[in-house]
């Protein structure tokens, strides 16, 4: 890990006005921000590790566990709202044994919700991945996620 | 490097080429709800199917079409024909047409749209005739779904940077006045107007200026700026160029969600382009000015739609507003240098108005609302998309005409605009004309475009909870009404939703939502109850109905509905009992099956699975009494 850190870091020895684009950096990397590259991005930044974390802390993408194989985000839109969002998520956590926010003890899931992808004339939506999945209903879930189940 | 007119030359060469060759030309939507419909599996189809049958054509990968609910969309234009739209297009469809309009002259009516552009096609109407399209104007979308995003020469032959060449002939006094003439107002949602804060941009004293794109688009239920900067993002940058000309200032950044990397790819795309011909960079067609721009991909906060907010989160810090009393961004902004700050679509009308003039920007629209304004039409409605249309234009034009009505056949009962910070309006306020007073008269506001439709099946005290949860998770905490206040909202709504809700519980929704307005230091925290209070406002007896009733009518809150079979409808499939989740319904095949109210999570799934033909099982609220278990049959 020490090493795919510092290649990322390299470039931003002293930039305190970089701190997002580094914790995004790093987390594309890593696939989160675990406690030992805070502390390097608070080094190389020369902001205080208490900064790095209030920063970090305050915006939804930043996460500091990591994450299961397949990402599932049930999206929580207006528009997939009104068109039943709650019951594809209640569906998926049923489906998954875990609720929002946690990752499956295989590691194969996290699921998460997301405000809004932005394919509303698709709702209700789900996005696994990079993929979404689109006008779902509650039964179609089981269906959609045995799709990654390899 | 070549000069304007010889730069346009070339792409009007390149162009027309494409537009009036011998070969058709087959334009595919593949911008993120494009492809989110399967636009990239659609453009292979065409590549097989035309080398394994020798078809010649150019395949043109465009933005948004505009009309969501039929993506896939892929629009054919063969030489000296008009352009056929075909619609929902899958891979089987592909074949056909390939077969039939492309090889033959079948244009397979009952798989298009309709059609555009010079001449007809028989049998198939004119698009821009039916109620959906009549109404609509497209002017921030000229180019959307018509060019092809990646290529600069596209958008420069559509008059592209045609007004940044025609600034830079002007005084900067001069760029402002046109924008102030043009009444254009910031297409942020807020409102206020563009020329106005241009004016103030350019008066402002300091050697370092910026300029700053919101493209932080975080409404739920909002896509309107992702389609722009992902169909045409040279019009953005072209706007905030002009913009940069106009304040004088010589860096410019874009601000844009990290969950839009699509549009990201497009903007960085646009930006290496738009050096290459000299409109970035140093001494811009061969002037003295010089302008740059770089894209920061926010990290999700909502609140960083609000301009304080914004500016601290490029500097790498939390994104909490500025305490009042606070300077305008205009005069400390990004770094505490002056910043002008506008929306994507105010940024990409600029090039517009400098071109064709105020007055036309001005010929549509109302007196105080110039232009036309766009929505994402989405929710209980049959045509569901992106939507373009004059301010002034009335909410029932817009969900009847160009909407298509209420889905499913459902009956009308709320269009919620402006998000979260928005309002629900009811049917009687139909007639509304879209403009920023109107909407602010009524309650809600303008906002940045998205418009969700809502049903009888939408329950609206469970709405008002559903924004007030998006509000309390995203206020940022610094001041006390807003961190408190949106907690308090949430949590006697939850109540209300859960059948606890107490006498008293709509007056103290009020007057806490009057505190959070009135005591909040920003935007979000002041307009953050607006959703509890149209709500209030305008279907009290839905609260009402929670609270003394424990009834919940649109049948959504669970807690206040349950399910039941209908003895004399049951057929005994046992289609129900197999799919509940949690096993809760009983009964031998061929019998009628009985739900235990005790086990019941109210997830539906029963009703959904029963066949139409039998529809044996029904929804109630108020709840049904939990039947005593036999053990304490036997004590009663």
């Amino acid at each position: 890990m020490e090493e795919r850190l510092s290649a990322v870091l390299s470039p931003y020895e002293g930039r305190k006005d970089a701190l997002i684009p580094i914790l995004q950096k790093v987390q594309d990397e890593l696939g989160y921000l675990p406690d030992d590259a805070m502390l390097e991005i608070a080094k190389t930044t020369g902001l205080p590790e208490s900064r790095v974390y209030a920063v970090a802390s305050f915006y939804a993408q930043f996460r500091f566990t990591p994450r299961g194989k397949h990402t599932i985000m049930v999206c929580r839109g207006t528009a997939c709202h009104v068109r039943g969002a709650e019951r594809i998520l209640e569906e998926t956590e049923r489906s998954l044994g875990i609720v929002e926010g946690e990752t499956t003890e295989d590691q194969k899931y996290t699921l998460e919700t997301v405000a809004c992808i932005g394919c509303c004339a698709l709702a209700p939506c789900v996005m696994i991945d990079e993929d979404v999945e689109a006008k779902l209903t509650p039964q179609m879930v089981p269906e959609i996620l045995s799709g990654r189940n390899e | 490097m070549m000069n304007f007119t010889e730069i346009q030359e070339q792409a009007r060469q390149e162009w027309d080429s494409l537009q009036s060759g011998s070969v058709p030309v087959i334009a595919v939507g593949t911008a993120t709800c494009g492809r989110s419909a399967g636009a990239l599996g659609v453009v292979q189809a065409f590549e097989e199917e035309m080398s394994e049958k020798g078809v010649e054509a150019h395949i043109v990968e465009v933005g948004c079409i505009g009309p969501c609910y039929a993506e896939p969309l892929v629009n054919i234009t063969k030489p000296g024909r008009a352009t056929v739209a075909y619609k929902n297009v899958t891979k089987k469809m592909v074949t056909e047409i390939v077969d039939n309009y492309l090889k033959g002259d079948d244009p397979l009516p009952h798989y298009t749209l309709g059609s555009f552009g010079e001449g007809t096609v028989e049998n198939i109407p004119r698009i821009l005739d039916t109620p959906s399209f009549k109404p609509q104007e497209r002017r921030v979308f000229r180019n959307c779904g018509v060019i092809d995003p990646t290529n600069i020469n596209h958008y420069i032959a559509n008059e592209g940077y045609n007004g940044l060449s025609k600034a830079l002939t002007m005084t900067q006094s001069e760029v402002v006045e046109e924008m102030k003439k043009s009444g254009l107002r910031g297409r942020g949602g807020g409102g206020f107007p563009a020329g106005r804060k241009w004016e103030a941009g350019l008066n402002a004293e300091g050697d370092q200026k910026y300029v700053v794109c919101n493209a932080d688009e975080g409404d739920p239920g909002a896509f309107m700026d992702r389609a722009v900067i992902e169909g045409d993002p040279h019009s953005v940058l072209e706007g905030m160029i002009i913009a940069g000309y106009a304040i004088g200032a010589d860096t410019g950044y874009i601000y844009v969600r990290a969950e839009y990397p699509l549009a990201i790819r497009r903007l960085e795309r646009a930006i290496e382009q738009a050096h290459e011909k000299g409109f970035l960079g140093n001494n811009i067609l061969g002037t003295d000015f010089s302008f740059d721009i770089n894209i920061f991909p926010g990290a999700g906060a909502f609140v960083c739609g609000e301009s304080t907010a914004l500016t601290l989160s490029i500097e790498g810090k939390r994104g909490m507003p500025r305490v009042a009393p606070r300077p305008r961004t205009t005069e400390q902004g990004l770094y505490d240098k002056p910043t002008l700050l506008n929306n994507v679509k105010t940024f990409s009308s600029a090039p517009m108005i400098i071109t064709r003039g105020a007055e036309w920007f001005a010929s549509i629209g109302t007196e105080k609302s110039t232009g036309t304004a766009i929505f994402a039409l989405t929710g209980k409605v049959n045509n569901c998309g992106l939507i373009e249309v004059p301010m002034g234009i009335t909410l029932r034009e817009i969900i009847y005409d160009i909407g298509g009505g209420v889905a499913d056949g459902g009956r009308f009962k709320a269009v919620q605009t402006g998000g979260p910070s928005g309002g629900c309006l009811p049917e009687s306020l139909l007639d509304t004309p879209i403009d920023y007073d109107s909407l602010d008269e009524a309650g809600s506001i303008m906002g940045s475009g998205g418009m969700v439709v809502m049903d009888e099946k939408t329950c609206m005290v469970d709405v008002a909870r559903y924004f007030l949860d998006f509000t309390e998770i995203e206020s940022c905490g610094q001041c006390v009404p807003c961190r408190l206040g949106t907690k308090q909202l949430l949590d006697i709504l939850k109540d209300i939703c859960a059948g606890k809700g107490k006498k008293g519980d709509i007056d103290l929704l009020i007057e806490l939502s009057q505190s959070v307005h009135g005591g909040s230091v920003c935007g979000l925290g002041q307009t953050a109850a607006n959703p509890v209070l149209t709500t209030i406002r305008y279907f009290r007896d839905e609260f009402e109905a929670h609270i003394n009733d424990k009834c919940c009518p649109a049948k959504v809150c669970k807690p206040l509905i349950s399910f039941r079979i209908l003895e004399d409808k049951c057929a005994g499939c046992t289609l129900c009992a197999k799919s509940c989740p949690v096993n809760a319904i009983s009964g031998e095949k061929k019998e009628v099956h009985v739900i235990d109210q005790g086990l019941c999570v109210q997830c539906g799934v029963c009703m959904e699975k029963c066949p139409k033909k039998f529809s044996a099982v029904e929804c109630l609220s108020p709840k049904l009494p939990v039947a005593p278990k036999e053990t304490t049959e036997v004590v009663a």
